[in-house]
């Protein structure tokens, strides 16, 4: 569903992402971790179309990302590190606003964002003005809105930043859901126990990818007993510091 | 169309919810039409005037109870001698002074004495217009002077008639550039502000990884705030009518076409403006300077006509330029579009060349 070769993103001289190659099936829910400064968010916004690469090639959802950033958008749902939805509309406005602009019918729109707020518990305040919900709702909501068109897959950029662990848990029982439902998750996280939630993980450490695997295999790689040990070993290397 | 749509809605909703900007669009009318055409006048009132009369004749005295009689001249006081009253006017206490010289009264029958205006041109609108009134003031004196006495009154006498403001009220020429100035703060400021806002927000983000098409994105930020000038323009007429009696000489159309341009114009630069910065203090700084230079090289305040050569040829690359010339002929003369058609076809022009602008600077993709 996502196959990337040799992505490389330059700023003047810095090399925020230097040379990643990966590939992400199907249904699959994949772990893009990597210390703040990285180059996660860097990457994620090249294969969303949001940013160009300087070199390297890649594929989202059968689409070319350097030629055809246009038509990647049409299959693809992305939730933005920061809270982006309009906080002065109702939860409701903000369904109706991104489904229209992915072409749905106003009547499909309806059914499908009823159909996720039933599910996280949250029709009956369909009507309520975002800026009136609390962080913890608004993740959730967010990640119902980056999936309201069924895209192919979905990018979500630290989505669970600032929300509590019980928050944590049914947001991550939603990504899973949808994920089973064929629908491919890119995440990436700072909390290494949601990492053991993947299906795979890839660790980013000075904008290249130093490990990628199951995390099962990783733990057992480094000789470790937790994927906090991983990262720790491999961040601990790490040059850029922010 | 589906997509516009959406957004359209989207910004409406949006707009009715801001606790400001409903208010702002209906009182910002108000208080223009209201209150701008009194103190954007040209009509100088208030002129002190200092009199050195050397004379202290009747003739004399005829002409210092007639300046304090008239409407816009102030007598401020007599003086002995022109020294005196010159210290005065260094003081900034008097604008003119009008020295009679002595033997004036007597020479009315024979050749008159030459009497002497002198102004302070620190300000200019002031000096020049102050010295013509006190010399029409005068030269009515003196006519009547004559007339009384049985003497043959001068023929050199200039009478001016006024075509199409012929009540040369300064609020009626002014109206039509007021109108404009408001188009231009309300159609070019609020569509920027609003995009910037975005920006700033982040909310553009998550517009700019859907699929959305950037004409239709543009046109949304476009046309709402293209409703709401209209909207502005309307109540702007109706008042200027209700207040000053002011009514359209011409064909309201022919007006709201143009203004229906205009506002494209200035709306597609506002977009523009927020696209190519960052923050809202980028927008705010370029938005000033561009609107400061529309305002003082249109012709809404000093004619385009009077401005150096270079000057003028740069006016005529300015869309305000057209509007301004076109408004005051439509609300003024009863111009026609046909006799105008330069200018629509110039507003026109403008307006696809920045609409087109406004979608291409818009980057969906850093």
């Amino acid at each position: 569903m996502i196959s990337v070769n040799n992505l490389t993103k330059m700023f003047g001289d810095f090399k925020a992402v230097d040379g990643i190659s990966f590939d992400v099936a199907k249904g699959e829910i994949f772990g893009f971790l990597g210390a703040n400064g990285a180059g996660k968010t860097t990457a994620i916004r090249i294969l969303c179309g949001l940013s160009k690469a300087t070199s390297g090639s890649g594929h989202v959802a059968g689409c070319d990302i350097i030629t055809q950033s246009e038509d990647i958008k049409r299959n693809i749902g992305y939730m933005c590190q920061k809270f982006s939805l309009y906080e002065d509309l109702t939860v409701w406005e903000n369904m109706e606003l991104y489904g229209g602009i992915y072409g749905m019918k106003t009547k499909d729109v309806h059914l499908r964002a009823e159909q996720l707020l039933k599910e996280v518990d949250f029709y009956e305040h369909r009507n309520d003005l975002v800026k009136s919900i609390p962080t913890g709702w608004r993740q959730k909501l967010a990640f119902t809105v980056a999936n309201i068109h069924s895209p192919k897959v979905i990018f979500l950029d630290e989505p669970t930043g600032g929300v509590d662990p019980l928050t944590r848990r049914q947001f991550w029982s939603m990504i899973r859901k949808t994920a089973a439902e064929g629908t491919t998750v890119f995440v990436t996280t700072h909390y290494m126990d949601e990492a053991e939630y993947c299906d795979r993980v890839s660790i980013m450490v000075d904008g290249k990818i130093m490990a990628l695997d199951t995390p099962a295999a990783l733990i057992e790689k480094f000789g470790v007993s937790s994927m906090d040990e991983v990262f720790r070993n491999l961040a601990r290397n790490a040059v850029r510091n922010e | 169309m589906g997509v516009l749509r959406t957004l359209i809605i989207k910004e409406i909703r949006q707009f009715r919810r801001n606790p400001f900007m409903p208010k702002l669009v209906v009182m910002f009318p108000l208080m223009l039409i209201l209150v701008m055409p009194w103190i954007a006048t040209m009509d100088v009132k208030g002129i002190n005037v200092g009199i050195a009369d050397y004379d202290r004749s009747d003739i004399s005295q005829k002409i210092v109870s007639r300046i304090d009689a008239s409407e816009y001249l102030e007598l401020k006081g007599m003086f002995a001698d022109y020294p005196s009253a010159l210290a005065e006017l260094e003081d900034g206490k008097i604008d003119l002074i009008l020295e009679i010289p002595a033997g004036f009264g007597k020479s009315m029958m024979g050749t008159p004495e030459k009497v002497s205006i002198w102004a302070n041109g620190v300000n200019a609108m002031k000096g020049s217009l102050g010295s013509q009134y006190l010399m029409q003031t005068l030269l009515k004196c003196f006519q009547d002077i004559r007339a009384s006495r049985g003497l043959s009154i001068p023929e050199s006498t200039i009478e001016t008639v006024n075509f199409y403001n012929p009540t040369m009220d300064y609020k009626h020429y002014m109206i039509p550039a007021i109108i404009i100035m408001l188009l231009v703060m309300v159609g070019g400021f609020l569509p920027a502000i609003n995009l910037v806002m975005e920006k700033e927000l982040g909310t553009i983000e998550q517009i700019n990884v859907s699929p959305v098409n950037r004409f239709a994105f543009t046109l949304s930020k476009l046309i709402p705030f293209w409703i709401i000038c209209l909207i502005d323009l309307g109540i702007c007429m109706v008042l200027a009518w209700l207040v000053y009696g002011l009514d359209v000489a011409g064909s309201i159309w022919a007006i709201l076409l143009a203004a229906a341009l205009f506002i494209m114009v200035i709306s597609s630069i506002g977009v523009i403006l927020a696209n190519l910065s960052e923050t809202m203090q980028q927008t705010m700084f370029l938005m000033l300077f561009i609107i400061l230079t529309f305002i003082l090289m249109s012709g809404l305040y000093t004619p385009v006509e009077s401005m150096p050569l270079w000057a003028q040829k740069l006016a005529f690359c300015l869309p305000p330029t057209y509007m301004v010339e076109l408004m005051r002929a439509v609300y003024l003369k009863g111009a026609t579009i046909s006799d105008l058609w330069i200018n629509y076809v110039a507003l026109g022009g403008f307006a696809v060349l920045f609409g087109v602008l406004a979608a291409i600077t818009y980057k969906k993709r850093g």
